[in-house]
């Protein structure tokens, strides 16, 4: 049904242009103004900031991500079944059990080795 | 040029519905300001905003004309273009995740057949706004909020969907508005059919929002304002724009799969068709609060103010009574009473969260996280299986629906007693002094 998606589409344009219009336009109404110096310095609670922030971060936030792949999928492999359930029956739950026991022991495994704990011990 | 009327003539109502969504979404989202502000003031035992305007009404304006015209600074080292975009980013994402919502039976901007799916995909991309603007700012502070909120996103987004799965296989579709006709049609929300499915997408919910008490990466005491450190004026203001956006859309997400959406509380016992009435009769009061209240204002202006209120209200009370006098099938009264209904429960949430917000303390980030991973996600899970033999026991053994979800409930409910026991049975390292994000 594409013709559904019109309405979506211009909503999109509009809900888009809407701050970035606004923006444009009172960045010529309101009163001009250059920052200059710390002004325009990253904030640091009136520290000198120390280096570039793009520096090394923890390994954890990417560890979190790859987690989130895997189980995201999954999650969107529900939503089809969940709609087709009433069609499915016995069929579908005994499926989705196997399906979802496989990822249970992953998700022990992960447990087990310590991939889900923010803290090493 | 009669083309492309032409080709709009069938869209002419959700077109309108669009626009109104965009020029009164910025209104409504400053209004739950002062609403979160004045929650905020009662809970502490304060006034709250006062001055401007009587109860201070007229605050969200005055708020949105000194953002507008603040000085707009980009830090030296920022990476200009993602630093512009990233907040248009945010909103658009949380306000197109509002076409597919369905605000009563006939304020829908579309109704998709893959309605739900459709929503959240849209509004996680709201992320991108959030780690685009700390990665562009250039500043530690804003970085570790992003990555911060990146994370936390990301490991509440499966507890969420899980939990919409187990209210969507009762629902048996992803069309927004045949979700709220299969609740119809049951005779009950689902909310009380899956109820550890609700706690969980409540939950998992404002952590997603990024809100009180899981607000790790704007956290105040850590990180100065997280991802939005660097940002001023108005684009400060879009991001808060888009973050009560997308509290709507949560609340709207939440209101139609697990409290019935547009649908009144019993809307097939006629005994209670007396509550259709209610809608009015609130407005009548409200409209007789503010016109008692005006002339006690101190200063003319803000009589003039209330009054316009109570005019205001005396509007709404009028297009509300006359909905209720419209026979039962008319389309514009399922519409405004629908409205009505979809708003208040969308509220209720709003004021939930505002509630939990000024109640709990907030988290360390450690505990989110293992809150999120160790506990939420396999509950989810556990509740998706047990819904799901319900399900198929109602169907094909014949069990009544509720035993199941009984027998489901409770399984899951042990499963998540087990966990707790589990995790307090070991010693849980404390957290070490630095390097912790």
């Amino acid at each position: 049904m594409p013709e559904h998606y019109i309405p979506i589409f211009i909503f999109a344009a509009l809900a888009a242009a809407f701050p970035a219009v606004t923006l444009i336009i009172f960045k010529y109404i309101r009163p001009e103004m250059r920052a200059v110096g710390a002004k325009l310095e990253p904030y640091e609670c009136g520290i000198p900031p120390e280096g570039d922030a793009r520096g090394r971060y923890s390994v954890r936030f990417y560890i979190v991500a790859i987690l989130f792949v895997i189980f995201d999928v999954e999650v969107i492999f529900l939503f089809p079944w969940a709609v087709q359930y009433g069609v499915l029956g016995l069929y579908g739950l005994v499926t989705m059990f196997v399906f979802l026991g496989i990822l249970l022991i992953g998700y022990v495994w992960l447990y087990r080795s310590g991939a889900l704990e923010w803290i090493y011990e | 040029m009669d083309a492309v009327v032409e080709f709009l003539k069938p869209h002419l109502l959700p077109l309108l519905w669009a626009v109104v969504i965009v020029a009164v979404l910025p209104l409504v989202a400053g209004y739950i300001v002062l609403l979160e502000r004045k929650v905020m003031a009662d809970i502490q035992a304060r006034l709250g905003p006062m001055r401007v305007g009587p109860h201070g009404l007229l605050q969200p304006i005055a708020d949105a004309l000194k953002l507008l015209l603040k000085e707009d600074i980009i830090p030296a080292n920022a990476d200009k273009w993602i630093f512009w975009i990233a907040p248009l980013i945010s909103v658009t994402a949380a306000m197109l995740a509002l076409s597919a919502m369905p605000f009563g039976p006939v304020f829908q901007i579309a109704d998709l057949n893959v309605g739900l799916l459709f929503i959240v995909a849209v509004s996680s991309l709201g992320i991108f706004g959030i780690v685009l603007g700390g990665w562009s700012s250039n500043s530690h502070y804003a970085l570790l909020g992003a990555l911060r909120s990146a994370a936390q996103v990301v490991s509440y987004e499966v507890a969420v969907g899980m939990a919409l799965v187990s209210g969507l296989l009762l629902a048996g579709t992803l069309s927004m508005r045949k979700m709220v006709e299969a609740q119809a049609e049951q005779g009950v929300w689902f909310a009380f059919l899956v109820p550890v499915g609700f706690f969980i997408y409540l939950v998992a919910g404002i952590a997603e929002l990024n809100r009180a008490p899981f607000d790790l990466p704007e956290a105040e005491s850590e990180l100065v304002a997280g991802y939005m450190t660097e940002y001023s004026g108005f684009r400060w203001a879009l991001y808060f724009l888009g973050e009560y956006t997308a509290m709507i859309v949560v609340s709207g997400i939440g209101t139609t799969l697990f409290l019935g959406g547009w649908l009144r509380p019993f809307p097939n016992v006629a005994a209670f068709d007396f509550l259709d009435y209610l809608p009015a009769v609130l407005f009548l009061a409200l409209t007789g609060y503010c016109f008692y209240r005006a002339p006690k204002q101190p200063v003319p202006i803000q009589k003039a103010v209330m009054g316009l209120f109570g005019v205001l209200c005396l509007g709404i009370t009028a297009a509300l009574g006359w909905a209720v006098t419209l026979p039962a099938e008319a389309v514009a009264r399922a519409g405004i009473l629908g409205a009505f209904w979809f708003l208040a429960k969308v509220f209720l949430f709003l004021y939930s969260f505002m509630w939990f917000r000024f109640t709990f303390p907030r988290y360390r980030f450690d505990q989110l996280m293992r809150l999120g991973w160790h506990f939420l996600i396999p509950v989810s899970l556990v509740n998706v299986m047990g819904v799901g033999a319900a399900l198929v026991l109602h169907r094909q053994a014949g069990w009544p629906l509720w035993q199941g979800l009984v027998l489901g409930t409770v399984v899951t409910l042990a499963v998540a007693a087990w966990l707790i026991l589990v995790r307090q049975r070991r010693p849980v390292a404390a957290p070490s002094a630095g390097g912790e994000v």
